[in-house]
């Protein structure tokens, strides 16, 4: 992809130029907007929300609402605070977005360097599992789930986004192994490397790029997932099912600013990996599974 | 494949290890999702209530279903939001594209700010948007105080219009997304062709009408599948910003099939709209991956 960095050879007229900038900063202040809203009513008391203006900075900065959404407001029936359902949400996630992406990487290597007969049936059925809607598995996973023990436990959720994730890691992998040239490792099968040794000493030292890709969308994925977790959480909510339990809570004075500092919470480690990681996405994305 | 002459438990290990590295996978994507959804579609032709059972009644639920007048307004829903969305995030994810393309200083700051909102939970999103849309608090009001007295939007409270926030919203969330889609597309087009097309005397307008968005057309077709899936997908969406109110108003397939399976106890017509939605998208995907495929080879 080499031609990511060259711009168009259109060339514009100056009060055009101006045009396409204004609307281009115009369009950044409306994707800015809702986060500048939560972030500075987050930092206020209450009454400068319901009594103020929501655009305005706060006259008095407080953290209250940060130290309440984490640790002391009503989640449910409990007044725990969102940070059980933090810990939740990781305990799910690392596990998940591990083994998932283990797994695909090896299926991507099987798919492209061992293929055999049938190999493109069994990707497609991989593949079209990943659009299905969800909807379609609710019932089913709900009776295997308490079936197996599972309901309702941080296991049965990371069971549940390991199986309708490997379809996309094994997509990423298999199209990014893809172009890696055969005749290095059938040179290597002749050399006497066996199938673990040829995927270890080289395969994966070159998977950094699409490794990459596969961690942030399967953490992006599970933890933003609200359906599954709402579903099948239990006692063991993700953070997002608690965040909804916070916000639509119908007791009591709705605490806006606590609310906020809640979503920013739930929304930091997403925004994190994307700040961190978020180039590398792009460039991962393009290098593997747009050129297949 | 290894081609020995006798081989040892050794050599035939490694003939088996590929497949038996890719059975586990194989085996829990035919269970967990083409067993489930043969599970769901039996379902759907039950008399199950709270907990499934095997009562035969066949095409009774889709009958039921499609009488129901909360799942009419889920229909018509999904069809008002998904056209709204698959259209402006279209529209306004190519205008941002093609706008980036024009050597824009700070392209840098500006990609990411686009694109950031396709990191968050659309509960995030739902819960930033509903507060924002609020009229007590949110928009409505800062107008009212900045002066303009009659202002008025309380779309969100409006049965007739709650719909088009969770346009708004929805659009706000994954239009960067599209964005990226459409200038990775225009930076693979060769300049030469813009160039020849430039000293012909062809306009900007023409330039991008005649040559660039038809060059597009992957771009196009790739934005619409992935737009299609997450609108008929939507669910965490609704749940935040509306909770699929005001009233039923805003319902949507995947809110009617939640409530109805699990809180009004109404599981075979529940998985009877599953297997609709499923079927709905089936008929774009399968297309798409199949051409997508078979052009791989």
């Amino acid at each position: 992809m080499s031609a990511v960095t060259q711009d168009t050879a259109v060339s514009t007229g100056r009060a055009m130029r101006v045009l396409i900038y204004l609307l281009l900063v115009l369009f950044a202040l409306f994707y800015l907007l809702p986060l500048y809203v939560m972030g500075i009513n987050s930092v206020k008391p209450l009454s400068e929300i319901t009594g103020g203006n929501m655009m305005a900075l706060p006259q008095v900065w407080t953290l209250d609402p940060w130290r309440s959404a984490w640790s002391t407001a009503q989640i449910g029936v409990e007044p725990t605070g969102l940070k059980p359902y933090f810990l939740n949400s990781i305990l799910m996630v690392v596990p998940a977005v591990a083994i998932s992406t283990i797994v695909g990487a090896l299926n991507g290597y099987v798919l492209t360097k061992w293929r055999f007969r049938g190999d493109s049936w069994v990707f497609g059925l991989m593949l079209f599992s990943c659009f299905i809607p969800f909807q379609i598995v609710l019932i089913p996973m709900a009776v295997v789930l308490g079936k197996l023990g599972l309901a309702g436990s941080v296991p049965g959720l990371v069971l549940v986004h390991v199986v309708y994730g490997i379809g996309f890691t094994t997509l990423y992998f298999r199209n990014y192994y893809a172009a890696f040239p055969t005749e290095l490792v059938r040179a290597a099968q002749i050399d006497g490397a066996g199938f673990f040794q040829i995927f270890w000493r080289i395969l994966l030292p070159v998977s950094g790029p699409i490794a990459v890709v596969s961690v942030i969308w399967q953490f992006t994925n599970i933890w933003n997932d609200f359906l599954f977790g709402a579903s099948f959480g239990g006692t063991s909510q993700p953070m997002t099912v608690a965040l909804n339990n916070l916000v639509q809570s119908s007791t009591g004075v709705k605490e806006y600013n606590v609310h906020f500092a809640g979503a920013i919470l739930a929304a930091l480690p997403t925004l994190f990996v994307y700040i961190v990681a978020g180039r590398y996405f792009v460039r991962g994305l393009m290098a593997g599974s747009v050129k297949g | 494949m290894s081609a020995s002459t006798a081989p040892d438990f050794r050599t035939r290990l490694q003939d088996w290890l590929p497949k038996l590295v890719l059975a586990p996978s194989f085996a829990v994507t035919i269970l967990f999702v083409y067993g489930f959804i043969g599970f769901t579609v039996v379902l759907s032709f039950t008399g199950s209530k709270m907990l499934p059972s095997f009562k035969w009644v066949g095409w009774e639920n889709y009958a039921k279903l499609w009488a129901l007048p909360a799942w009419n307004t889920a229909i018509v829903n999904i069809a008002i939001f998904a056209s709204l969305y698959i259209v402006i995030c279209t529209l306004v994810g190519l205008m941002l594209a093609i706008f980036l393309d024009q050597k824009i200083r700070g392209e840098g700051v500006l990609r990411p700010i686009y694109l950031y909102p396709m990191a968050l939970s659309f509960i995030v999103t739902g819960t930033a948007w509903k507060w924002f849309l609020d009229p007590g608090i949110g928009l409505e009001r800062v107008m009212h105080l900045w002066g303009w007295e009659s202002f008025s939007f309380t779309w969100i409270k409006d049965g007739d219009m709650a719909i088009y926030t969770i346009v708004i919203a929805a659009v706000w969330q994954t239009s960067g997304f599209v964005m990226a889609m459409f200038l990775a597309g225009l930076r693979g087009i060769d300049n030469e062709i813009l160039k020849a097309a430039q000293i012909d005397g062809a306009s900007n307008w023409q330039l991008y009408r005649r040559i660039v968005i038809p060059l597009l057309r992957p771009a196009f077709l790739s934005a619409f599948v992935i737009l299609s899936h997450l609108a008929i997908k939507s669910y965490d969406l609704v749940v935040a910003l509306t909770g699929g109110g005001p009233g039923r108003a805003t319902e949507m397939p995947a809110t009617f099939m939640y409530s109805y399976t699990f809180t009004r106890n109404q599981m075979g017509i529940g998985a009877s709209s599953a297997v609709i939605m499923l079927m709905t998208i089936a008929a774009i995907m399968v297309p798409y991956l199949y051409a997508e495929l078979k052009e791989k080879k």
